[in-house]
């Protein structure tokens, strides 16, 4: 019963009491317990949430229910929900208890969600692939011998086994909408700024968005609706309230104008994938858009920009990582506090991780910052301003959201500059605060291809009613 | 680029602050390595003519209201820590903390002593008198429990964000127009990457690049001649915390150290000066008048020795007449005006010991130590960090309007060295007692609130500084006696309604009994007696009590006169008016 259900459905079925919030999230809870153990999913399971639903349950027969009262979400392990563990899928934050909730979590709490539990990830979200975890692999629920994709492949994951009907994930350069184009659901990451950052762990700060794994988007656009908005412990968030948010529509493809950018089906890219893309824009044309090849040239830059700024940005958030306040804390005895640091990072910290951390502090390191960092956001900039170009042109930008299908399990593992280089197409819209989402479009030798769609910044709620349109006319049909 | 690179793995690894196996380095080195090769392709990016920027966004940030609120979850806080001892975090002591001097032998052949003049340029941190914190409500004063005041954001717990404190901002443009800066209308805040356990989130909030203030000088005087010193900026920054040392005393040989993150991004500026000053006593003059400058500007409370205003001082020498600047020591730890001084002082001559010695001066940190009167290495510039500045993604740049500047500006009043001139000049203070109120702005102020009053300056700095200040022991404007009090008070001395002398035991009293002047000569019955019918009576009773001193006065022992008049006195217990007596007096027995 619950294979497939939209937050839409659940919502619409409780109202009508065809079913029940305990029926519901009885039936979530055992079918993780029961079935997660082959896709590892899940790191913490919320303790309480049955309760938490029985007092949903309460709520509707009283008439006190909220909007959204009695959904079942489940949250990436980087995103703080006080009095449960946060660990980031990192032993230096195994033991972390949130002491606070994270503003999007006080929000959707406050219309009624409840949190089924914190999912799984690649170790402070920095990866593709959710194998470098310290709880292990995540595995693809479409076929298990793949990689969900990551960094929130956790949280793909787990929609698209049918755990729950929608998760939150973060995404710094692609991290929700790669797993989902791998898992064969729908990731969208939002404008930055739309949703507040404060209780999103730390990544690349300048790049990080919370976003959402769902089955339609419509979904995302009633989960966003509830997380939006100025949140006053966010400098960087923003006002702006998007059109067709608040009051939810399809929006359909007449007139609009459509690029497909030419740099993300060439060469490097799967053939198989780019024919699906095409294929998919074409009958774009019949529902009375424009579709064009657009190039953005500056795009060649973007994974070496993004792989600059996002360790700077990273080796400084990961510094406050020393032991002292929270977290392991190495148990060497006779030490001093300096050993303290060096110690229970070195214990606390993966590899990659501590890769990320390295190359951060050469970017910064004096001698380098002018020809790393400096330089990279100025080509940060040179690609925004060709997004803003484009943009004056088009109301949607379209990619493909992997050039590649998804990694078997390990096969990413010696080649890690393969897999930086596989998030071309959905570093840019991070880069360039724009917002972006990626629905299935068919599959390649039974693995999911998911498309990209780009919008303006602050479009979002015209980038999600397109998706929606895209979804119930042209990609349905193809699943 | 790529053929000048040099990766220098240890150093990267040594600023990560963690270790890795010798294998481990090489692959890591491998993988920069790779990245860095594929990196460089946006070397040929054409984008050198952009502004570089940390977001692709155009917004201005936000500012938060300076209202003090209590976070009221510390439990949760402290829950997840490691070790506590009480409330506050334990850790072990810092090792290596100071360096190792190097052995200076006496018996080197001595060269030729040159004239060398000195070189000094001073950093004086000055915290803001905000109600809550730079980056967070946390309220900013002293004096609780270790960390009961904090929350989230000042104990650096993972997800939390700054937000800036729209008062810290206010407060450090108004130093800005004080000490004649350039306000800057686009500022940036930047992370100083290091790590430190009172520091939480391992780097400070601070400004870099591109501060709020620029530019500026401040004037001072000394043995009477004037000087402009030059400034290079102010900025803003957050503290750090505070590190107790448990089990031993001062900062060496301590078992651990237990961490109050309390004062953790409490609001400083940073005064920054040119290398501009020559003296010691230069040196300590320009900090007592940016102090006096800053607490006149009531953005600052100015106590030194509790660590609201701290200074550092950049020291070098050079042949007098040289342009090239020498190498340069940093002095830290100079909790005193005196301590400033004599720290200076004592570096000084000890580089010109070691070019005395031909020794080399080596560019390092050093501490003053109070008790032994000498500096100490601290750290060498080998062991001087990469602090790896950047702007910080999490704060957009800060912009000013010029109606907010201006309005700043016209809350900027005459400088306490303007005031000091005109106390000389135009009410005839003495320079002992004009340069008092400049160096204590709260004495000023008091001084002119009660100079609105009562229009007499020389009489209230009499009063003031022989009477008042001798009976204040505490802080100055927590003190009782109100301006308006005040001045009532010398008016009353004035149309002699009380005489000097009982004026005196008037503020003695009400110092001792915490009442107003007012109140003790309304309820103690010290009003001098001017009714001419009430003395006339108590002359007449002290007469007749005294008919043989009556006769010999009158037949011509006249120092008699005194006596009456001391018994007069006496009688009325000081209160009648001495010049209605004298004039009685002399009626009668004439």
């Amino acid at each position: 019963m619950t294979e497939k259900l939209t937050v839409k459905k659940i919502i619409e079925g409780y109202n009508k009491k065809e079913f029940s919030v305990s029926e519901i999230s009885g039936k979530y809870y055992k079918k993780i317990e029961e079935e997660d153990k082959k896709y590892n999913s899940f790191i913490t399971l919320n303790s309480s949430f049955l309760k938490e639903s029985e007092d949903s349950q309460a709520k509707y027969q009283a008439n006190t229910n909220n909007l959204l009262e009695g959904v079942p979400i489940g949250v990436k392990d980087n995103i703080l929900v006080k009095d449960i563990l946060c660990t980031c899928a990192s032993k230096i934050l195994s033991n972390f208890v949130s002491p606070y909730n994270a503003t999007v979590i006080d929000r959707l709490k406050s219309v009624g969600v409840n949190f089924i539990g914190k999912t799984n990830m690649d170790e402070f979200a920095m990866g593709s692939t959710t194998e470098n975890s310290f709880y292990g692999a995540t595995k693809n629920p479409v076929n298990v011998d793949y990689v969900p994709g990551g960094s929130s492949g956790g949280s793909a994951s787990c929609v698209a086994a049918g755990f729950v009907p929608a998760a939150l994930g973060s995404d710094t350069g692609g991290s929700v909408r790669q797993p989902a184009s791998f898992c064969g659901i729908v990731g969208y990451k939002p404008s930055y700024g739309l949703l507040s950052r404060y209780g999103l762990v730390a990544y690349g700060s300048s790049l990080d968005q919370i976003g959402t794994l769902t089955n339609t988007c419509e979904d995302a656009a009633i989960l966003v609706k509830y997380m939006k908005g100025v949140d006053r412990n966010d400098s960087t968030s923003s006002n702006i309230n998007p059109l067709n948010i608040d009051d939810f529509k399809q929006i359909d493809l007449k007139n609009k104008k459509i690029g497909i950018i030419r740099e993300t089906i060439g060469e490097n890219t799967d053939k198989r994938i780019s024919q699906l893309i095409l294929e998919t824009t074409k009958k774009f044309q019949k529902y009375g858009a424009t579709v064009e090849e657009v190039t953005i040239p500056a795009l060649e830059y973007s994974v070496s920009i993004y792989y600059i700024i996002a360790p700077a940005e990273a080796s400084s958030n990961l510094a406050r990582y020393d032991g002292i306040r929270y977290g392991l804390r190495t148990t060497k005895k006779d030490v001093d506090a300096k050993t303290i640091f060096t110690e229970t990072r070195k214990d606390g910290f993966g590899e990659e991780v501590k890769k990320r951390i390295l190359i951060g502090n050469f970017v910064l390191s004096s001698g380098y910052y002018d020809a790393y960092y400096k330089k990279a956001q100025k080509a940060r900039i040179l690609l925004s301003e060709q997004f803003r170009e484009s943009f004056a042109k088009y109301d949607f930008l379209i990619t493909p959201t992997s050039p590649v299908l998804p990694f078997k399990i390990g096969e990413g593992v010696n080649n890690p500059l393969a897999l930086y280089v596989a998030d071309l197409c959905t570093i840019p819209a991070n880069l360039s605060g724009l917002p972006a989402v990626s629905i299935p479009v068919g599959k390649v030798d039974g693995l999911p291809v998911g498309m990209q769609i780009m919008a303006k910044r602050f479009d979002d709620g015209l980038l999600l009613g397109v998706g929606e349109f895209i979804q119930k006319n042209i990609t349905d049909g193809d699943k | 680029m790529s053929d000048k690179r040099h990766i220098d793995i240890d150093k990267l690894i040594n600023l990560g602050s963690f270790e890795v196996s010798n294998e481990e380095k090489k692959q890591f080195e491998a993988g920069i390595e790779d990245f860095l090769k594929y990196a460089e392709v946006i070397n040929s990016a054409p984008c050198n003519d952009l502004q570089p920027a940390s977001h692709a966004i155009q917004k201005d940030a936000f500012l938060r209201d300076d209202n003090a609120k209590i976070w009221e979850h510390m439990e949760g806080l402290l829950k997840n820590a490691p070790i506590l001892e009480g409330t506050s975090f334990l850790v072990p002591p810092q090792k290596g903390r100071t360096g190792k001097e190097k052995e200076v032998q006496e018996n080197l052949s001595i060269k030729e002593v040159e004239d060398y003049e000195t070189v000094i340029g001073l950093e004086v941190h000055a915290h803001l008198k905000t109600h809550s914190k730079l980056f967070c409500s946390c309220p900013t004063e002293f004096g609780n429990a270790p960390n009961a005041n904090t929350c989230p954001v000042c104990t650096g717990q993972p997800g939390v964000l700054p937000v800036l404190n729209k008062e810290s901002v206010n407060m450090a443009i108004l130093a800005g127009i004080a000490v004649n800066c350039k306000i800057n209308k686009k500022s940036v805040f930047a992370r100083k990457n290091y790590f430190y356990p009172d520091l939480p989130k391992a780097y400070q909030i601070s400004q870099f690049e591109e501060p709020i203030c620029s530019g500026g000088w401040v004037e001072i005087e000394v043995d009477g001649v004037s000087k402009k010193i030059k400034l290079n900026r102010i900025h803003m920054e957050e503290d750090a915390g505070k590190m107790v040392h448990v089990g031993a005393p001062g900062i060496w040989g301590s078992k651990a150290s237990a961490v109050d993150y309390n004062r953790s991004s409490v609001p400083l500026i940073e005064i920054v000066t040119e290398p501009d000053i020559s003296t010691a006593k230069e040196a300590k003059e320009y900090v007592i008048m940016l102090r006096a400058i800053l607490v006149s500007l009531g953005i600052c409370d100015g106590n030194l020795e509790e660590g609201s205003l701290r200074c550092d001082a950049n020291i070098s020498i050079r042949p007098r007449g040289t342009k090239t600047l020498g190498v340069k020591t940093e002095i830290k730890n100079m909790n005193s005006f005196k301590a400033i001084e004599r720290a200076i002082d004592f570096e000084v001559e000890r580089q010109k010991k070691l070019k005395k010695l031909g020794l080399p001066i080596e560019q390092e940190t050093r501490l003053w130590d109070e008790s032994s009167q000498k500096t100490f290495l601290m750290r060498s510039k080998e062991e001087s960090h990469d602090y790896r500045y950047f702007p910080d993604p999490d704060l957009l740049p800060l912009t000013l309007t010029d109606e907010l500047i201006d309005s700043l500006r016209k809350k900027v009043g005459e400088s306490p060295l303007d005031k000091k001139r005109k106390y000389q000049k135009d009410y005839n203070l003495t320079e002992e007692e004009s340069k008092l109120m400049m160096v204590n702005p709260e004495y000023a102020n008091y001084f002119e609130e009660t100079l609105k009053l009562y229009n007499n300056p020389k009489n209230i700095a009499n009063w003031f500084f022989n009477e008042i200040l001798s009976y204040i022991t505490q802080e100055f404007d927590k003190f009782h006696i109100t301006a308006d009090d005040f001045a009532s008070f010398l008016k009353k001395i004035d149309s002699n309604e009380i005489s000097g002398k009982i004026g005196k035991s008037v503020i003695r009293k009400a110092f001792d009994n915490k009442k107003s002047l007012m109140e003790i000569i309304e309820t103690e019955g010290v009003k001098q007696i001017t009714d001419t019918k009430e003395i006339e009576n108590l002359i007449d009773s002290i007469l007749n009590a005294n008919q043989d001193k009556v006769a010999e006065y009158k037949s011509g022992k006249v120092k008699l006169f005194g006596f009456f008049v001391g018994e007069i006195m006496k009688q009325s217990k000081g209160k009648a008016n001495p010049q209605v007596v004298n004039d009685i007096l002399k009626g009668k027995i004439g």
